[in-house]
Order: structure tokens, then C-alpha cells, then sequence
């Protein structure tokens, strides 16, 4: 038995320790450590309500708008708003945008470069691969992340600037677009659509959008499907075979998929446990806690360790491809960046059809008919999984606010039965070269989950 | 790893949006709207192929002195805790306090930046008791003292902002390869004049209804944020309404409230972020550099001299009333 103590951890969000204890050439066992921790739990209570509208979205840069998405729902909930349809398309566009273009950001620029790697050399797709991809300098990302500032106006016109926007209301959004604007929204979603279907596919959004199994052959998707392939990654970071999404849009509805049967979302069976985390109580620290490993919380659903991310939300929404892959292999590394190229193209042939509906000189913003009082709870999706945030006001302020963020479930360290977190149960088994000190495949089981620790350890 | 301008960037406490913000540099990203002015990333905890060991060899160096830093930029907020130990952010696979790595690479890079408000000031890490004690990188109390001095003699360079505008950061980072930034380029709080010397209200696309304090009542509605709806932007420094935001926005433009990012503390206002305190009727945090009598008194004359367009405008979400045209001869 040796210890590998991985870290740092780049191309993740956040900061990420990995250790692992390796066993006849396969990983035995893992531990994941989130080596961070701020405190927004303790920083939004006494605030006044409104104000984790300001504080929530900065938990997290990335998944910026789904926070102030969730943070908004949950103060709808305990004042009674309620978005006319305008703002309800608005907000969607701008959480849709915010989703692509973090998968995009994920597959270019965080997980696609390990395989540009020199340990790769000798495959017969490595040339290919270190020409579009290399960390840097890759073709892919000189093209794509062009692409993606100019799909990032999106946010400009709809929500001022992207990361960290006040757009987002209980009651709606605070920009009205005027007829003008929603050609801008029309050109700016054109123009993103032709480079995803020139560079990423190299076919029609509507074609990816109805794949029906792993052949695709166009573009970056078929060379990561290729590559997949000759490595196995359709058996690599096989996961714990339990998806959780929280539905996102009118698309993808809300559920569970544990022991292959779906069941309905029921967000009040959700617990955290707190036995390996170096917290003293949900939101008080200890940092000198025996057994704890992680900043992270144990997030369980009715006592079950869940995957949450592109590959659990098409799951749960009965998604024939990621049924059908997740039958085969249970739920693996292809699988769930296959899902999110899939969702991507999904979304934004979405995103068409919401601009479309737009109605400018009808409202985008309805103020609430109440203050804010009581319990409720904002659930969203985020581009890498269930997001939810638990309020409690009293007296107009808040008195508790709870974070479950996405990476927190899919990166929690073991509850006090001992049973490991999703990615912990990914990386058993994974195949440890003797002698190497940075091993490529556990690199590809950890992106494939695309964590954002900033948001695990809020 | 020879040749250039070399920035070795740190993400601390923080939540990773200034590099995000970043990545949409100049419409071509970070990388390359830096490679313009020959600058090159060392290493980006986001952006480099290095993990692991491979990483922890260029920090290493840099922290030793043997790898040449000219910018080290950090992004968050430098937590201390808990007890100042450090241990709230232990940098993977080392062991030691991210905040022990920051002070060892700043003793020998060429210049520091601290990238956000949360490397700048501490930021929102920082607000309500403050549970991680996080402090900033120089700014009253912060990591690296006072009297810090980079090697080119610069005091901490504070690119503040909650994100920060790509084009700041970029900027900022430029006039230093080119040799250019020099100290009396940064105003007392360390952030670079070039964008410190405005204020966000500049320029703001609801300028019309400032004039005649035809103000917004309700989130969407299209008049003045300032007197009601919590709107910082007349003493927020920052060039934020001069130029755009990811393509086409600002705060104002977008609807909603300048919270003064840039500016320290701006995590507690004292105040709901999005309401605008008053003492009688009048606005406390008027601009501070206008006598307050006399701004009561305009704002008096120009509510009173307000054409009924701007009225009606300034409490709907589009144009309800056009403006009034000259009638043809």
C-alpha cells in the first residue's frame, strides 16, 4: 500500500486535495480534502434578507448566476413574488448562458488539456489532441473562448455584467429589453451557435441535441469520443450510480434516480452530516476536529450518497442517451462530459426559442406583495449540478441560510457510516502506474465531475 | 519558461470570478490579451497544464527566489484564521497556509497585484465578524504590511472590484511590462488612477433622470437608482459607465444598484444594499465632493423643472412617453 497526497489540483475551480492509498495498482481508496473555507453561512446571517442577493452570487464566480438564481427563488418564496412571463424568460436566458458557457469553459480549457499531455505521446489521436487543446496555446480554446466573451454579451445586455449581477430579482429581472435589444440577444446567440457548430461539433446543434448513442464523428466531440474510446473512459471514475437534479428550465425536470427507480424530488430528506468535516456545527468551524479531512459537508439524500451534474439531470429527465449510457457503464468519465456537449447544444437551441419569446414593452419585474417571512427553500441547477439554498427571515432579516452547492455533494467526504462521497467511490479502482507521482487518470476522474470547489466550501 | 513578462497568479479565499471575469478579456481572452504586451502566465491555477508536483516545482521556485516573478497577481482574500494560523486555506498538497505561499512569492516578485477587492481590502469574505478573519494583501492590516515594497518599489497594486473589469486587470498588468506604472499613477488606496480617477456614475446611460432626481421606485424601472434603490455609482471611483461590460452592459445600464465594489468595506454598507438611507427625506451619501447644501437645492429645482416625459420614463420599465419632437415646417 502507497499514499499518494495529490495537490495542487489546477483546471478545478477552487482549491482540491486528493489523497489516495493505492493497492496493487489501483486506487483502494480515497479521501477528498476541500482545503478552503470563508464562512457564508455566518457572513449572511442578521443580514437584512435582500442582501444575499448581493452576498449569495459571490460565494461562487463561476456558478455566480446560478447562486443569485437560487437566492432569488428563495426570497420569492418567502414574499409571495412572482416574475411575469418576461422575467421569467430573462432570468432563464441569462442562467442558461451562464450554464453553456461554463461547459464550454469546462471541456476547452479544463478538461481536454490532460490529454494533450506527453504522457499521451504514443496514441494515435495525441497530434490531433495537442493541436486543438494544449493548455495555452490550443487551436480549440483560441477559436471557442472568443466565442464564449462574445456569447458572454449576453449577460452585458441582460444582466449588466457577468460575474456578479443584481439582475436577478424575486420578482423578475431589472433590465426590460426593448425591441432592439432582442435582435442583439437573436445576433448574439447566432454568432455562438456557428462556432459551437463549426469548431465543437462540426455539425448542426439540433443533430448533437438528438444524438441517440456515443457516435458522434464531427468535430472536438467525435476526437473526445475517439479518445474515450481507446482509453476506456466509458469504465474509468465510475460513480455511485445515484443521480439527484433539482430540474432545471421547462426542460429537464426535477428528480431522483437511486437503485435504477426514479422518485419524485423531496428536498426535505436531504441532511448534512458533519462527521468528517472540520465543522463544529452547520455553520461554526473547528478545525482541530479528530476524523474530519475536508471543509466540505457530507450532503445525503434520504441517507444516500447521490451524483449530481449534466449526466444526473439527463437521468433523472428520462434522457434516452444518458439512460442508455448510464445502463451501460453505470455512469463514468465519457458519460458525463458527453452529457454536458449534449446539454450544451441543447440549451442554446433553447435560448433561441426564449429570446424569441421575449415581448418587449410587457414587464420583465413585479414587486412583491409581502415582506419576507418564513421558511423556503431556492432550488436550482447549476452547470455542474443541484444547487439549493435553505432561508430562514425573521423580522426582515435572515436568522439561517443554508448552502448545499453541487460539488458538495459530488465531492463529499465519507458520513459517519464511513461511506464515501461520489467522487471518493469514483476514484476506487482507478489504475495507478507504478511510480507515478501525478497520475493522468485520476486527473480525468476528478474534471469529469466538473467541481467548483469555491462553492463546496462556501 | 525565458523571454517576456512573467505573472505567477494565486487564487486565495475568494471565488474565482476575477479569473472568470478575465477569461473574457478584450473579447479574446486572457492569454492573448495579455500576450499582446509579451506578458505570459508562469502558471494560472485555472488556465496551465501543471498539477500536482509539476505545479508545486514553479511555486517552489518562485518562493525560493530561483524562478524571476515580475507580477505576482492574487485573486481573494488572504485568510487567516483560524487563530492566525492560517489553516481556513492550506494550498493543496503542501501542507502549509496559502498565506505563508503569498508572502514568501511576494518577497521576490517584481510586483504584486492584488486582483479584486478581496485581495485589495479583504472583500466579501471579510463582512459581518468576518468568520475566516480574511484581511487583504496591504490595506489596513493586511497580509503583507504597510511598509511592503515590491522589488520595483511599488506598494501593493490594488486592481479593486467585485469582479473587476477585464480591461483593468489587462491594463494594469500592461503598463507594468512596458515599465510605466509608476507610483504616483496609483490613487492613496493603492487602485490604478487609470480607471480610479472616475466615478462609475460617469457616463451612467440613466444620466437624463440624475439631472431631474426623476427617480426609480421599483427594481426595472428605468430613472435614477440613486434615491431610492441604494445606487453608489456618484462616489464609487471606477471608469464603469465609460466603457462596457461584457460587451454591452454596466450595473446601471443592467437595472440595479452600483454597490461601489471598488471601495473597501463595501461588503457592510450599514444599510439593505439595494435601499438608499435617508435622514428627512434626503439621501444620506450624496457626493462628497459637492457642498450638500447646494445639492439639495438643485435637486429641489430640477424635480421641479422635470418635463412629464422624464417623469413617466423614470417610473416604467421602456419608453412610455418618446421625446417631443419640433413640429415640421
Amino acid at each position: 500500500m502507497t499514499r499518494l497526497i495529490l495537490g495542487p489540483f489546477n483546471r478545478v475551480e477552487g482549491d482540491l486535495e486528493v489523497t489516495l492509498d493505492v493497492s496493487d495498482g489501483v486506487v483502494a481508496d480515497a479521501r477528498v480534502t476541500a482545503p478552503m473555507y470563508r464562512g457564508f453561512e455566518r457572513i449572511l446571517h442578521g443580514r437584512p434578507a435582500a442582501d444575499a442577493l448581493v452576498i449569495a452570487p459571490r460565494i461562487c464566480g463561476i456558478c455566480s448566476v446560478s447562486q443569485s438564481v437560487a437566492a432569488a427563488r428563495a426570497l420569492a418564496a418567502v414574499s409571495g413574488a412572482e416574475a411575469p412571463p418576461n422575467g421569467r424568460l430573462a432570468a432563464d436566458l441569462v442562467l442558461a448562458c451562464e450554464n453553456a458557457a461554463d461547459h464550454l469553459t469546462h471541456f476547452v480549457l479544463f478538461f481536454m488539456p490532460d490529454f494533450a499531455r506527453a504522457c499521451y505521446a504514443a496514441r494515435p489521436w495525441f497530434e490531433e489532441a495537442r493541436r486543438r487543446f494544449a493548455a495555452g496555446d490550443g487551436e480549440a480554446g483560441r477559436r471557442l473562448i472568443p466565442a464564449r466573451a462574445r456569447f458572454l454579451h449576453l449577460m452585458g445586455l441582460l444582466a449588466g455584467k457577468w460575474p456578479h449581477s443584481l439582475a436577478l430579482q424575486p420578482g423578475g429581472t431589472t433590465k426590460a429589453v426593448d425591441s432592439g435589444e432582442r435582435m442583439r440577444l437573436l445576433s448574439i446567440l447566432a454568432e455562438f451557435r456557428e462556432a459551437l457548430e463549426a469548431e465543437l461539433y462540426g455539425g448542426r446543434l439540433e443533430a448533437v441535441a438528438a444524438l441517440a448513442a456515443p457516435d458522434w464523428t464531427g468535430g472536438d466531440l467525435g476526437l473526445f469520443l475517439r479518445i474515450a474510446r481507446d482509453l476506456g473512459l466509458d469504465r474509468l471514475g465510475r460513480g455511485p450510480g445515484a443521480f439527484l437534479s433539482h430540474g432545471s428550465f421547462d426542460l429537464f425536470p426535477a428528480g431522483a434516480v437511486v437503485d435504477g427507480r426514479w422518485r419524485a424530488l423531496d428536498a426535505a430528506t436531504v441532511t448534512e452530516d458533519l462527521s468528517h468535516s472540520w465543522m463544529a456545527t452547520a455553520d461554526l468551524p473547528d478545525a482541530d476536529k479528530p476524523a474530519a479531512y475536508s471543509w466540505c459537508k457530507a450532503p445525503r439524500l434520504d441517507g444516500r450518497v447521490v451524483e449530481t451534474g449534466a449526466l444526473a439531470r439527463q437521468v433523472v429527465a428520462g434522457d434516452p442517451l444518458a439512460l442508455a449510457l448510464v445502463a451501460e457503464s453505470g455512469g463514468t468519465v465519457r458519460d458525463r462530459v458527453l452529457m454536458r456537449l449534449v446539454e450544451l447544444a441543447r440549451l442554446v437551441v433553447a435560448m433561441e426559442g426564449w429570446a424569441r419569446a421575449l415581448e418587449p414593452g410587457q414587464p420583465f419585474c413585479a414587486g412583491p406583495p409581502h415582506p419576507p417571512r418564513g421558511t423556503a427553500a431556492g432550488l436550482v441547477e447549476a452547470a455542474r449540478g443541484a444547487l439549493g439554498h435553505w432561508l430562514r427571515v425573521a423580522d426582515g432579516a435572515i436568522a439561517s441560510y443554508a448552502i448545499v452547492a453541487p460539488t458538495t455533494w459530488n465531492f463529499s467526504p465519507r458520513d459517519a457510516a464511513g461511506t464515501p462521497g461520489a467522487l471518493e467511490q469514483a476514484l476506487a479502482g482507478t489504475p495507478i502506474p507504478a511510480g507515478d507521482r501525478n497520475p493522468v487518470a485520476v486527473q480525468h476522474v476528478v474534471r469529469s465531475f466538473d467541481p467548483c470547489m469555491a462553492c463546496t466550501v462556501h | 519558461m525565458d523571454g517576456g513578462f512573467g505573472v505567477l497568479w494565486l487564487q486565495a479565499g475568494g471565488c474565482g470570478g476575477c479569473t472568470m471575469s478575465a477569461l473574457a478579456a478584450d473579447d479574446v481572452g486572457l492569454v492573448k490579451a495579455l500576450g499582446r504586451f509579451g506578458i505570459r502566465l508562469l502558471w494560472h491555477p485555472s488556465l496551465s497544464e501543471e498539477s500536482g508536483p509539476e505545479a508545486l516545482d514553479i511555486l517552489t521556485a518562485a518562493a525560493q527566489g530561483r524562478l524571476r516573478v515580475d507580477a505576482l497577481c492574487v485573486e481573494g482574500a488572504v485568510l487567516t484564521g483560524p487563530n492566525g494560523s492560517g489553516r481556513f486555506q492550506i494550498l493543496s498538497g503542501t501542507g502549509r497556509p496559502m498565506a505563508r505561499w503569498i508572502a514568501d512569492i511576494a518577497a521576490h516578485a517584481h510586483a504584486v497585484v492584488a486582483v479584486g477587492s478581496c485581495a485589495a481590502y479583504g472583500g466579501v469574505p471579510m463582512a459581518g465578524m468576518n468568520p475566516s478573519d480574511a484581511v487583504g494583501l496591504q490595506y489596513d492590516g493586511g497580509l503583507l504590511g504597510a511598509e511592503f515594497r515590491a522589488r520595483s518599489g511599488l506598494p501593493v497594486v490594488n486592481v479593486a472590484g467585485c469582479a473587476p473589469h477585464p480591461g483593468w486587470l489587462v491594463e494594469t498588468l500592461a503598463e507594468l511590462a512596458l515599465g510605466t506604472l509608476t507610483a504616483d499613477k496609483l490613487d492613496a488606496l493603492g487602485r490604478p488612477r487609470a480607471f480610479a480617477d472616475h466615478l462609475a456614475h460617469h457616463g451612467c446611460g440613466r444620466n437624463e433622470f440624475y439631472e431631474f432626481k426623476a427617480s426609480a421606485a421599483r427594481p426595472s424601472d428605468r430613472g435614477c437608482l440613486m434615491e431610492n434603490l441604494g445606487c453608489k455609482a456618484t462616489q464609487a471611483p471606477g471608469d464603469c459607465n465609460l466603457r462596457r461590460w461584457n460587451g454591452f452592459g454596466s450595473c446601471t445600464d443592467g437595472g440595479f444598484a452600483c454597490v461601489a465594489c471598488t471601495s473597501p468595506g463595501f461588503q457592510d454598507p450599514g444599510a439593505p444594499f439595494q435601499e438608499t438611507p435617508k435622514v428627512a427625506g434626503i439621501p444620506v451619501g450624496l457626493p462628497v465632493d459637492m457642498p450638500k447644501a447646494w445639492f439639495v437645492a438643485l435637486a429641489a429645482l430640477s424635480k421641479s423643472a422635470t418635463p412629464q416625459r422624464v417623469r413617466a420614463n423614470a417610473h416604467a420599465d421602456h419608453v412610455v412617453v418618446p421625446p417631443a419632437r419640433k413640429p415640421a415646417k
